[in-house]
């Protein structure tokens, strides 16, 4: 007899012929228990996914398969059953919610119709009954209006109450495993700890095992009872979660852990008198535009940036944080002109670059230059390395040949090989692109960097790495630099003072440490208080 | 505000942007069709074999043809607005009533066109996406490929060579047999018959395409997260197919078919002209030759009109099909 929920044992998934290695997941055991939450942690590649979706039985047939081993679901080996038996498990037995939650939920069908179905396909109840259940799955994930949101589309709710909705969705038959496969990444922090919080408590009513796959060691350290570490498609570690955070084995495990971005900020360094970029008054509105005839509505009206004013100084490196949709990313873009801002005034060395038009820019572009946050979209895939990095100067006037010259340089100080050079963009990988983003920036040798989210799409290891990268490049070019991000744990590393942004306006201003140890404005602190894994950081640090 | 007011109010107010639109079609055609050399008195000079210059001239003073034309184009205008397109000098009659006249087959023959099309592109890509690489979907995609790269008067005349002239199953031209004097539903039934040739030639191409755009739109949709989400729901395989994918699949086809109508009047004259058919096509074709300017000018104007109306219709129906779209 088993107390075992599920005991997956020396599980293989091969992956298609040709393809980087031979098996997504090797020689794979895993326990769970039943009220146990197991997180699987791993960066992409990992085969943490896949082990998600072979478990469903979900994997993307035919090219990706289940080579050998068993997968026990309490006592039934999920690998030799039927596609029928298999339906009938999915959502009742087992169910699974995913990481976009703005893509995974049907967009022309209402919530809750798309919740209905599970009830549909798997038990015996009448219309009426099934419309009750679904309301009351929907105040139990506390969505306001529950009436209101069976009606809504998908595009109705905003991303933290469609991962509600999901979870309903899941939770609806009492599954006894829930998976759960990034569930937060795509969330702001807030939601993100709300979304974890709903979902241990819905643990502790339905005594589920949950299967939590991440790569957030924040996350991890806050819900996990055990923890596996994968790399590669194999289990580096296992163990309970003290063990694996606060003593990993493994070297892999120890480097991962190393690299995630501590939340005790960095020793505050002597700030420069000098002011190299001012904002005074930055106003940003999107929408507008008149309507015809006085026919139709106003058209809808978003103040992106209000009256917002920031100084940068020679040497230093200032945080814009906020969640999504605080308008950082506009501010950013208003600041180096990609977006016209609507009013104030931004100061460059005493020119107002606000009140110039193209031409008059075109000059002053040097002094400023941007790294995205999308190491994939925001290179030009049809065009070499070297012209992408070469291309700047080029447009400003150096001679093709010092700018190639540069350009070779450049590869070097971003840490790649010269040979780079003559290779298209899709021959590197994410982090190795944002390397090439970078050396893109500096090859006009700005005085100003402003960086978008440089590290958001990367994995932790990789973050790490491009983090030390702009660190050693603004010591050594003694570069200013505008930083923006979503991360409060980058944040700390990286800024000297932190702009906290809410609703397009900066709620709070100051030197890191200060604001970390004593965050001023209520938001400040609602934000530093949802920071997962603030109990393990502790812990570290005492 | 309720959406039922709300599709009111943008169906008015697309409405009232529709004639300026139109206005503007219409000012720019009558340009357009003045740069071309010679006028109605010169054709009908020519048929004539003799006319002196001076008895021209008259003509065109009758006409109205010695004005310049900015002067013409005004008092087109002023018609317009009064509803009244002027007097076709060749068939001797009201443009209006010519054109009404040749317009309900024209209709007939698009109505049943796009409802071919369509219909059947969308139900062929369904059928080849199910069978995803299997000899059906080969087939369906050869069938595609054929249709799509054959050129319509050939399948006209080949459509004419095997059903009418082998086998006489369908009528070669005409839209009905006049000589019957049918009444009723006996008319109905034969006007249908004359329609099967014209209709089929007519709608193979855009059976194709629709063909092949449906099948990729299914297939884009199948890789959607959502259908994921369905499978880990439990949903069986028909239903995500029939009621989660088919209908985030028709989006793209619905917008093609909007666009395409405009197309249509312009690949309807060959086949009016392949068929004999008595349709606004085969009118304006004539009208060209015969520098009848007044009712080609009329003819655009009705085909401009049918365009910005069919165009709003898909987009009231775009709203019905995706909740995302809101009308403001």
């Amino acid at each position: 007899m088993t107390d075992k929920l599920l005991q997956i044992s020396k599980l293989d998934i091969a992956l298609p012929e040709g393809s980087e290695r031979d098996l997504a997941v090797e020689d794979l055991n895993i326990e769970l228990s039943p009220g146990e939450t197991l997180c699987i942690v791993g960066e992409s590649g990992s085969g943490k996914s896949l082990t998600a979706r072979a478990l469903m039985g979900l994997l993307p047939a035919p090219h990706v398969r289940v080579k050998k081993g068993t997968i026990s679901f309490c006592g039934e080996d999920l690998t030799q059953a039927t596609e029928p038996r298999m339906r009938q498990i999915r959502g009742s037995e087992i169910s699974m919610i995913f990481q976009e939650p703005m893509t995974a939920l049907n967009p022309v069908m209402t919530i809750g119709v798309q919740i209905d179905e599970v009830f549909r396909y798997h038990a015996e109840m009448s219309q009426s009954e099934r419309r009750k259940r679904a309301i009351e799955l929907l105040e139990d994930v506390q969505l306001p209006d529950p009436k209101q949101i069976m009606a809504a589309y998908p595009h109705e709710l905003s991303g933290g109450q469609r991962q509600r909705a999901m979870i309903a969705m899941a939770l609806a038959l009492e599954p006894k495993i829930l998976i759960a496969d990034e569930p937060t990444t795509a969330l702001d922090v807030t939601t993100q700890a709300q979304i974890l919080k709903l979902v241990s408590d819905m643990q502790t009513v339905h005594k589920s095992g949950v299967l939590f796959i991440t790569h957030d060691f924040g996350v991890v350290a806050d819900i996990a009872d055990r923890v596996v570490v994968m790399q590669y498609g194999r289990v580096v570690e296992t163990g309970t979660v003290d063990k694996v955070l606060n003593e990993p084995e493994h070297t892999y495990t120890k480097a991962l852990i190393a690299s995630v971005p501590s939340l005790m900020p960095r020793a505050p360094r002597p700030r420069s008198e000098q002011i190299v970029l001012s904002a005074d008054k930055i106003q940003k509105t999107f929408g507008g535009g008149k309507s015809f005839f006085g026919l139709g509505k106003p058209n809808r009206f978003v103040h992106a940036v209000k009256d917002v004013t920031l100084d940068l100084r020679s040497g230093e490196t200032l945080g814009v944080v906020g969640e999504s949709g605080s308008g950082k990313s506009t501010l950013a873009r208003c600041i180096i002109r990609l977006l016209d801002s609507d009013g104030g005034n931004i100061m460059l060395d005493d020119v107002d670059i606000r009140a110039l038009n193209r031409a008059e820019m075109r000059p002053l572009r040097t002094k400023i230059q941007m790294v995205f946050q999308d190491p994939f979209a925001s290179i030009n895939p049809r065009i070499k390395v070297g012209q992408i990095i070469s291309q700047g100067p080029i447009i400003q006037g150096e001679s093709r040949q010092n700018a190639e010259a540069r350009a070779r340089e450049l590869l070097e100080i971003v840490g790649l090989d010269e040979r780079a050079f003559n290779r298209y963009p899709h021959e590197f990988s994410g982090g190795q692109r944002q390397r090439i983003g970078i050396a893109r920036a500096l090859a006009l040798d700005p005085e100003i960097l402003v960086a978008d989210e440089p590290v958001s799409a990367l994995d932790v290891s990789i973050q790490a790495q491009i983090l030390e990268l702009l660190d050693e490049i603004r010591e050594n070019m003694n570069l200013s630099m505008l930083f923006i991000t979503h991360d409060l744990r980058v944040a700390a590393q990286v800024c000297d003072r932190l702009a906290v942004m809410r609703y397009g306006e900066i709620v709070e201003t100051g030197a890191t440490s200060e604001i970390f140890k004593n965050p001023q404005h209520s938001y400040t602190q609602d934000l530093l208080a949802a920071v997962p894994g603030k109990k393990w950081d502790r812990k570290i640090a005492g | 505000m309720n959406r039922s007011s709300k599709i009111i109010r943008y169906v008015s107010r697309r409405l009232i942007q529709g004639i300026p639109i139109i206005l503007a079609i219409v000012v720019l055609n009558f340009f357009l069709l003045n740069l071309a050399e010679g006028d109605a008195v010169d054709v009908l000079a020519g048929e004539a074999g003799s006319a002196t210059p001076e008895y021209m001239e008259e003509m065109r003073k009758k006409f109205g043809l010695d004005k310049p034309l900015p002067v013409q184009l005004a008092v087109y205008l002023k018609n317009v607005l009064q509803l009244d397109l002027g007097y076709s000098f060749r068939h001797d009659m009201q443009v209006t009533e010519l054109i009404i006249d040749r317009f309900w087959p024209t209709l007939i023959l698009m109505v049943s066109t796009i409802l071919l099309a369509v219909g059947f592109g969308v139900l062929l890509g369904l059928f080849a996406a199910i069978n995803l690489n299997t000899w059906k979907d080969s087939m369906v995609s050869v069938f595609a490929l054929i249709t799509y790269a054959t050129p319509l008067f050939w399948v006209g005349l080949m459509m004419i060579i095997l059903f009418s002239i082998k086998n006489d199953w369908f009528p070669t031209s005409g839209m009905e047999n006049s000589a019957m004097f049918y009444e009723g539903f006996e008319r109905v039934k034969d006007i249908a018959h004359h329609l099967v040739l014209p209709t089929i030639t007519l709608s193979l191409f855009y059976l194709a395409l629709y063909t092949r755009m449906m099948r990729a739109s299914m297939l884009e949709q199948y890789g959607q997260d959502y259908v994921i989400t369905a499978r880990a729901k439990g949903v069986s395989e028909r239903r995500i197919t029939f009621v989660h994918v088919l209908r985030n699949a028709l989006l793209p086809v619905v917008t093609m078919a909007g666009v395409q109508v405009g197309a249509l009047i312009g690949g309807s004259v060959i086949v009016e002209s392949v068929f004999a058919w008595p349709g606004l096509g085969m009118l304006a074709f004539e009208s060209l030759f015969a520098r009848d300017l007044n009712l080609l000018l009329g003819i655009f104007l009705l085909s401009s009109g049918l365009v910005v109306a069919v165009n709003l219709v898909v987009d009231v129906v775009y709203c019905f099909l995706d909740p995302r779209i809101e009308v403001n």
